[in-house]
């Protein structure tokens, strides 16, 4: 492998063990916020105590979230520092006003929330935890313009005195249309995964508590049915934000389209195939489930519509971009495989998750309980599905892009690293790849071990000016 | 080129950030190097006590106080983007290296008190104070390295960039390496005194004097170091900011003798921040000077945004930092008592579970 390849898996690697915590952190910060409201409201000691177990789980997750995460906005100059000088003066901005209004937000108030529960009047404290919620709000907004910058560039002219992209219109680049399909989806995709996670747990307690006729039934009833709206809602607007994507994706990136099909010819009602067997990659597909027309629904909005096939694409790109060094390319086709299984694991993990939690609702109405073993497998799919869903939604959006860094402007291959040889490279990769495998070990049994005991009681928070000077601390390291 | 009155603002901006970063994670630094030496008490549960209580310190804190360099590395990449293409390509290996003590560093702090086994702490013990360490160490290679210079020339393939030329041993230099202790010293010091300040008890009077003394040794290495910069690139801003810094030193060291601790603090503070003044006091016009005769110096102005970018750049900087500053300062604030032992709960009953 040269130096180019090792360079893309170790972005690969990097960014979705990356992102496996991230939409948890965006969602669980939300519901957390949601519990210590309805605490706060109704003084049900049941919600503080999910608000103390559930925060513990999330600040387990969210250790692994930040320190993966500085790697991330590195590795941009280490790894692709010839893309880098070709878009910082547009695609720095972003990051930039990232950490600016994102990350100080975020890390500051968590600081408050985690040490402050003694320390902070009770308002204040509970407006921390959503105001980390706003940080990780405005965090996903500002790297997924960044990201859409590359999926559809907007907003820049070429200046050939300077050899790079220059920016010409910055609200054009915030609220690039790809980026209107795209951050509501992996919001909305965030809240599902954290509604999934919360249901899930709880789950696996109220199946125990039903089986042992515990006291705590009513407690975890009320987090299995929080979780399973919030899954449910925010998937039905993850269905809504994923089809507007679809529309705009074969405006924007045919290539991507029908790629996520396996189409190499254009044609009209295209059909969409749930299964397929032949060779991966469609070459030689005999499709086993096929619905008629979807395909051009998806893309066009219409079961009619005509949706361009991957071998005409490929014509007229290698028509149009073949002629300049920054753009030219073998092929302009993705790994077909790749994104055809790809889009259709995130859409299935997508909703099967949906179906769980419709499952649990419809199960935990009123003195409902639940006692069948099938649940215990629910209980402990209910988290795993949602993070599949969206490391392979993220594959799919990426491999889909190949083999540009930016669509349409430079290939992967132009943006790469030029004075990075193919020995560092192997060592960071080899290095990162160990450290994050022992710390995933590490903090999935720390998660076991934090959700075995379940939400304990716990002590009621007291007003600062109550406490003595030379009492222990509430929370310490 | 004559750099416009905009590039000169964020080069001005971008060594804030390092001053935030240095200043506020630089006591972090050093709370985590001096975990086995101020930690150590009368026995395995006097010392155990200790070291929650240096860790207690920084525990609200450390974590806003990382994004300094965040923003650092987001604001050079917008507002200079072929510095960050050609420092982070180009210090490659030292760049992870720092990445893997960060990261060790940060899971430490926040999962050290997740279990209550001594090999359990003992193993991110070690985490915290290696990656502390470590980190301090290259933070003060690589940027001694940015401001003496390192083998940059133009890349002949492309036009605009430039390159590194060079590996993790080119920066290895005998100045580079002084810079290096300079800043694990100036840390451990400038952290001592953070404890001195928010502890109490017999921590508070031992971390007070082992600052005096490993200031001592430090005024002497960041002297040494920043004569070496001056004489090679020395404008008038870098000699009067290093004679600033080593004053701000002694006086922060003679402040601790007598022990007014919130002024020793202050002496160190202010040591970092003119230390990173002298560094870009020398660096200017420079971004990355180039140390071969036949190599070409990366000017601020060869590496910098459009002027579009950097006005909206301004404008955000201009309306966010007061409010981020404003809400760091109020942490601070909020956890301004000092802590000692007795303050120091119990493991938590749900770890103690099997």
């Amino acid at each position: 492998m040269d130096a180019l390849d090792l360079a893309r898996w170790q972005f690969a690697i990097t960014t979705v063990y990356h992102f496996l915590f991230v939409p948890i952190t965006i969602g669980v910060t939300a519901l957390i916020a949601i519990m210590q409201t309805i605490w706060h409201r109704t003084g049900d000691e049941h919600w503080l105590r999910l608000t103390k177990w559930f925060g513990k789980l999330f600040m387990i997750n969210f250790a692994l979230g930040l320190v993966t995460g500085i790697v991330q906005e590195f590795q941009f100059g280490m790894n692709w520092s010839l893309y880098s000088r070709f878009v910082g003066d547009i695609f720095g901005a972003p990051l930039a006003f990232e950490a600016l209004l994102a990350f100080f937000l975020e890390s500051t108030f968590l600081g408050l929330w985690i040490f402050g529960w003694d320390r902070l009047p009770k308002k204040a404290h509970l407006a921390s935890i959503w105001l980390v919620h706003a940080g990780t709000v405005f965090s996903a907004f500002f790297i997924l313009a960044a990201n859409s910058f590359m999926q559809n560039p907007v907003g820049y002219t070429f200046n050939p005195a300077t050899n790079r992209a220059e920016l010409d219109d910055f609200a054009a680049v915030l609220f690039n249309k790809v980026q209107l399909g795209t951050f509501p989806h992996v919001l909305f995709g965030a809240y599902m995964t954290a509604g999934l996670f919360v249901m899930g747990i709880a789950l696996w307690h109220f199946r125990k508590q039903s089986l042992d006729r515990g006291a705590d039934l009513s407690m975890y009833r009320k987090a299995v049915r929080l979780g399973a709206w919030v899954t449910l809602a925010a998937s039905l607007l993850v269905i809504v934000s994923g089809d507007l994507q679809g529309k705009i994706m074969t405006e924007v990136q045919p290539m991507k389209m029908a790629a996520a099909e396996g189409l190499y010819e254009t044609r009209a009602s295209a059909p969409f195939s749930v299964l397929t067997v032949g060779s991966l990659d469609g070459t030689n597909a005999k499709p086993i489930l096929e619905i008629p027309g979807l395909l051009s629904f998806l893309g066009t909005g219409s079961f009619d519509g005509t949706v361009k096939g991957i071998n005409d694409i490929q014509k007229e790109y290698a028509a149009h971009y073949g002629g300049s060094q920054l753009t030219a390319s073998q092929s302009y086709v993705p790994v077909i495989w790749l994104t055809y299984w790809n889009f259709r694991l995130m859409m299935g993990a997508g909703f099967l998750g949906m179906l769980f939690a419709v499952m649990a609702l419809v199960k935990t109405r009123g003195d409902g309980v639940i006692t069948g073993r099938m649940w215990k497998h629910i209980a402990i799919w209910a988290p795993i599905l949602p993070v599949i869903a969206n490391s392979f939604g993220w594959i799919f959006t990426e491999v889909g892009r190949q083999p540009w860094i930016v669509n349409g402007m430079m290939t992967v291959q132009q943006g790469v690293s030029s004075s990075v040889g193919t020995s560092s490279v192997w060592i960071s990769m080899i290095v990162y790849t160990l450290l994050y495998g022992a710390l995933a070990v590490v903090e999935l049994k720390l998660l076991l071990k934090y959700i075995k005991p379940g939400a304990v009681p716990v002590e009621a928070p007291r007003d600062p000016s109550d406490r003595a000077d030379d009492e222990p601390l509430v929370f310490a390291y | 080129m004559e750099l416009t009155a905009l590039q000169i603002v964020w080069f001005i901006l971008i060594a804030v950030l390092w001053i935030g970063y240095l200043t506020l994670e630089g006591f972090d630094f050093g709370v985590g190097m001096l975990l086995p030496i101020l930690g150590k008490g009368r026995d395995a549960r006097d010392t155990e006590k200790r070291k929650r209580v240096m860790l207690n310190t920084i525990g609200p804190v450390w974590d806003g106080n990382e994004v300094w360099v965040l923003t650092a590395g987001g604001a050079t990449f917008a507002a200079f983007p072929q510095w960050y293409a050609t420092l982070f390509s180009g210090f490659y290996l030292a760049l992870a290296l720092i990445l893997v003590a960060l990261i060790l560093r940060g899971m430490g702090l926040d999962y050290r008190h997740k279990v209550d086994s001594d090999t359990w702490r003992q193993r991110w013990d070690w985490a915290i104070t290696g990656g502390s360490g470590l980190a301090a160490l290259l933070w003060g290679v690589g940027l001694t390295n940015i401001v003496y210079g390192t083998p940059i020339r133009m890349n002949p393939a492309v036009k605009g960039d430039y390159l590194f030329d060079g590996n993790l041993f080119t920066l290895l230099g005998i100045v580079p390496l002084i810079g290096g202790l300079t800043f694990v010293g100036l840390f451990l010091t400038h952290g001592a005194f953070f404890i001195a300040l928010k502890t109490d008890g017999e921590i508070r009077s031992d971390a007070r004097s082992f600052g005096v003394k490993s200031g001592l040794v430090t005024a002497v290495l960041a002297v040494v170091l920043l004569l070496a910069i001056n004489l090679k690139h020395g404008s008038l801003v870098s000699w009067v900011a290093t004679v600033v810094a080593a004053v701000a030193l002694l006086g922060g060291i003679l402040m601790a003798t007598k022990g007014r601790e919130g002024w020793a603090f202050i002496g160190t503070f202010a040591c970092i921040a003119f230390a990173v003044v002298a560094y870009f006091g020398a660096l200017y016009p420079n971004a990355m000077p180039t140390s071969l005769a036949d190599g070409a110096s990366l000017s601020l102005a060869a590496a910098s945004s459009t002027p579009k970018t950097l006005t909206i750049m301004t404008w955000a900087a201009v309306v966010f930092t007061p409010v981020v500053l404003a809400y760091q300062a109020w942490t601070y604030w909020v956890f301004r008592k000092r802590l000692a032992v007795h303050h120091i709960p119990d493991p938590e009953p749900v770890a103690v579970v099997k």
